[in-house]
């Protein structure tokens, strides 16, 4: 499946806000790092990510660039 | 796949100076995503404050101006004064709207003068290392307060909007926080409704945003964040203190 959040890597500053307001907890501080020398926030748990947004609301930097949910599956 | 956010356009590319975890940047995309949905990016001028947000017009992608240290509502009044089918909002901080600018602030809100201030509070002068602003709480820690706030010496923290809402020239008056997902959400109501009160014409706006300073209060952005809620709110209470008619 597509990611629900697309983070721009270049911007986040490793602040940490959007770990801590997940509720599902399916974002992390990820091992790599961006040009800068921060260590960018990662989605590492797409199943279980409800696209409420909330990353998207707390980050300062914009970085969280898209939060996108999953059309309802016809019957 | 359906979007349900995305960075809005006025934002731009830049990634800003502030320090990581600063809101700074939560009250910059508010007003970038407000001005968008109300179709107002082209028309907008925004007033810059001096302090960290002095570069605010590289990561916002509207017309600006910047003011001399807290005489930014002075400016807003100038411009919207001369130009008055533009949508003027001035955007400062604690140490230049309530210190230095506190007279420019009051008089333009005395006056009732057509403009929105988008308020930014965090306790302290964040560009300058952090000392004590008119904001800060009793007991706080600064580097200019090293034994705490003392209000025999330095009086009490300032209530900026419960002091404009007695002035009969305001028409909106709120305090927002940045702390929180819903308070982020309740803040950007508050904006709006800061908004429309100069679209529609009825007067002086002012949103204050409790807002934190992670590197200066020498924390991690989320203990801010739980100081904002433990410590700052119970001082400056969250809500609307002036809704004059008309104002939705």
């Amino acid at each position: 499946m597509e990611k629900k959040v697309l983070v721009n890597e270049e911007r986040c500053k490793s602040c940490g806000l959007c770990v801590s307001v997940c509720p599902k907890h399916v974002l992390k501080i990820s091992e790599r790092l961006n040009s800068k020398g921060y260590h960018p926030a990662e989605l590492f748990d797409n199943e279980n990510c409800i696209s409420c947004g909330f990353c998207y609301l707390i980050c300062p930097d914009a970085a969280i660039a898209e939060v996108r949910r999953p059309e309802p599956v016809k019957r | 796949m359906k979007t349900v956010y995305k960075k809005p356009e006025s934002i731009t590319n830049k990634p800003t100076t502030y320090c990581p975890g600063c809101p700074h940047g939560i009250a910059h995309r508010l007003v970038a995503e407000l001005l968008e949905e109300m179709n107002l990016t082209r028309e907008t001028v925004i007033v810059w404050p001096v302090g960290c947000s002095v570069f605010g017009y590289y990561f916002i992608g509207t017309d600006a101006v910047e003011a001399a240290h807290g005489r930014a509502c002075a400016m807003a009044t100038g411009i919207k004064r001369t130009h008055p089918e533009s949508f003027v909002m001035t955007y400062q901080g604690d140490g230049d709207l309530a210190s230095i600018g506190i007279a420019e602030t009051v008089h333009a809100a005395a006056r009732g003068e057509k403009i929105t201030v988008v308020y930014i509070n965090n306790g302290n002068y964040g560009m300058t290392g952090g000392q004590m602003a008119p904001t800060t709480l009793i007991g706080q820690k600064t580097t200019t307060s090293p034994y705490g706030r003392d209000p025999k010496l330095t009086g009490f923290p300032m209530h900026v909007p419960e002091m404009l809402a007695t002035l009969e020239a305001t028409a909106y008056i709120a305090r927002a926080a940045l702390d929180s997902p819903q308070h982020i959400i309740q803040a950007k109501k508050f904006l709006k409704k800061a908004f429309n009160t100069q679209v529609n014409g009825i007067g002086f706006s002012l949103v204050e945003m409790i807002s934190s300073c992670p590197t200066n209060w020498k924390m991690t952005p989320v203990e801010a964040m739980e100081r904002i809620r433990q410590e700052v709110l119970p001082v400056f209470p969250i809500g609307e203190f002036k809704v004059a008619e008309g104002v939705e």
